[in-house]
């Protein structure tokens, strides 16, 4: 399954990131290679199979719901690229 | 006396509990190191202030016979691992600025037992690479480079170099499809990767969740397993953690391999494997051999197809852990006229070129219409990856083979950077162990012609790593691997 050029376009789009109209080729091409290799997943016979989604067999465990690490508020914003009145800053989302 | 940054943390420690040395002497030391191999570019970030600090709080236990399991030994940390206070980067410009409020539970672990901590270590941009070339601060120069200078392996290629060239006695490192096993054989020191669930990841900045896992690089496999035994454990933090008892590793070192069934799979000797490394792999089967273990042929059928299906899955988590990175809570902002502007600008400008091509490869196995076609095939062949293991360990107790197809090369090798599945092939015998969660250890088994250390591994079933510490050891004990 070949991609073009509007399809990297778009999924930049969605991973949110910026491709350069004249490095669109180039990933395009990068794309399509690793597209093709992974392709070879297809010979496989996988009809009944259930996938593995994690190598973890103990299950979920359901903890107390409890607070157990709370007023962290200035930590939280430590590392903050902009902050005010205790709150992160964004640029204005609301007309 | 020797110097002191040559010895083992068991030789170390034996010194510092007779009071031969003390902890801040000790430390002195490896800050000397630090600054005579600065060539290397193993640390991106030294803490040399704040070991002393703890050196001189272990001295303290010393004196009044408090002292733990690491007390005074001087360790590396892989950038990978958040630590309070200290500037965590990934290595990655996005948030090269990051300092963490927080304490990764494996480097808590680490500070409970006595440790002191050097410093942070280089590694591929957030561990997405085989050779450290992606890091936002440069590669880390192998130590056995000798003209050329060449790559020290990947991602955890700080951890490997450091401990290779003396500048700590240990590192931790993680492993998400070969990066502590394959920078190990690289440098010519010793990684385990233990099995999924063993050591906690909280802390431990994501890259593709269901297969990261941290582990020691170490200079003998004594020392790892004093390591593992800090770093393991039980984590209420981290959903994935095991609740299954730790064994004290360190006491199955000597233990006899008679009897013991080694697997060797026909699939991890392709047409054209490297001669030398197949060569080293018939010898580690000899000296197995010699010392009484049983060797059985196994076959792991779907060996061929674990390269594609990792570098589908691997990169679909790392998509969507990558998420986070948007400029808004931590990390460098770029700013734009509105929020998506924000994202897009702060996302493309910080992240490097390796990571944004797998964020987008994540992206689109994904997306609607693709998902069922890779991302969910994948799924379904690592199942059948990890039944390949199943069967082949109602066979043989652990499994014998090399750990990287090549050895270490030049630093911008034209081959590997031209395409990037050229660079991808060289995890070709690491990865199926992170699809199926299984425990490996890589460790040095003799020099190349060209005198650089190439690496074999044992693979264990899920929580033995017992039998692999039992069996690398035995293996070590008769190759004596000659260090720098």
């Amino acid at each position: 399954m070949a991609i073009d050029n509007e399809t990297v376009r778009q999924i930049a789009y969605l991973a949110r990131l910026g491709v350069e109209e004249d490095k669109l080729e180039e990933t395009q091409r990068e794309f399509n290679k690793i597209l093709a290799w992974v392709e070879e997943l297809g010979e496989v016979n996988t009809d009944n199979v259930e996938p593995l989604y994690s190598p973890f067999d103990e299950g979920m465990v359901l903890r107390e719901d409890n607070v157990v690490e709370g007023k962290q508020s200035k930590a939280v914003l430590e590392n903050a690229p902009e902050k005010e009145f205790g709150y992160f800053v964004v640029p204005k989302v609301v007309e | 006396m020797t110097n002191l940054t040559e010895l083992t943390i068991s030789e170390s420690l034996e010194k510092l509990r007779n009071k031969e040395i003390s902890p801040v002497e000790l430390t002195t030391a490896y800050i000397e190191k630090l600054e005579d191999n600065k060539k290397y570019n193993a640390f991106v970030t030294t803490t040399p202030d704040i070991a002393l600090e703890q050196a001189k709080e272990s001295e303290k236990r010393y004196m009044n016979k408090t002292n733990k399991a690491l007390d005074g030994i001087c360790l590396g940390i892989k950038d990978l691992f958040c630590t309070k206070g200290i500037k965590t980067t990934a290595c990655s410009k996005i948030i090269d600025n990051f300092v963490p409020q927080y304490e990764s539970t494996v480097t808590q672990n680490l500070l409970d037992d006595g440790a002191c901590f050097l410093g942070k270590l280089n590694l591929d941009e957030f561990a997405m690479g085989g050779s450290n070339e992606t890091s936002y601060f440069g590669p880390v120069v192998n130590p056995w480079s000798k003209d050329t200078k060449l790559v020290a392996g990947g991602s955890s290629g700080g951890s490997a170099a450091a401990v290779a060239a003396n500048m700590c006695a240990g590192a931790t490192g993680t492993d998400t499809g070969g990066s502590i096993r394959q920078p190990s054989a690289f440098c010519g020191v010793t990684g385990v990767k233990p099995t999924y669930g063993r050591c906690s990841r909280y802390g431990v900045i994501a890259f593709a969740s269901s297969l990261d896992q941290a582990g020691p690089i170490c200079k003998d496999v004594r020392d790892c397993a004093l390591m593992l035994n800090s770093m393991a454990g039980f984590d209420a933090k981290d959903a994935t953690s095991s609740r299954r008892d730790v064994p004290n590793f360190e006491s199955i070192l000597g233990q006899d391999v008679k009897g013991l069934k080694i697997g060797i799979p026909s699939e991890y000797r392709p047409d054209g494997l490297n001669e030398e490394i197949a060569s080293y792999w018939d010898k580690a089967i000899e000296i197995m051999k010699e010392k009484g273990a049983e060797i059985v042929n196994i076959s792991l059928p779907h060996t061929k197809y674990a390269l594609p299906c990792y570098y589908v899955i691997a990169p679909a988590e790392a998509s969507s852990n990558l998420a986070r990175y948007d400029g808004i809570r931590f990390g460098n902002r770029v700013n734009g006229s509105n929020l998506e502007e924000l994202y897009i600008n702060t996302r493309s400008e910080g992240f490097g070129k390796e990571v944004k091509r797998r964020i987008l490869i994540g992206t689109y196995v994904l997306s609607a219409g693709f998902y069922d076609a890779y991302y969910l095939k994948a799924q379904k062949i690592r199942r059948l990856i990890k039944n390949d293991f199943d069967e082949a360990f109602k066979k043989c107790d652990v499994i014998l083979a090399p750990t990287s197809p090549i050895e270490a090369f030049s630093i911008g090798d034209k081959k590997m950077l031209e395409n990037p599945i050229n660079m991808y092939l060289n995890d070709v015998f690491t990865v199926s162990v992170n699809l199926a969660g299984l425990p490996a250890m890589s460790l040095p088994i003799g020099l190349s012609k060209n005198g650089l250390p190439l690496g074999m591994q044992f693979i264990g079933r899920a929580f033995d790593e017992e039998t692999i510490f039992k069996a690398g050891y035995q293996l070590e004990q008769t190759v004596k691997f000659k260090r720098i």
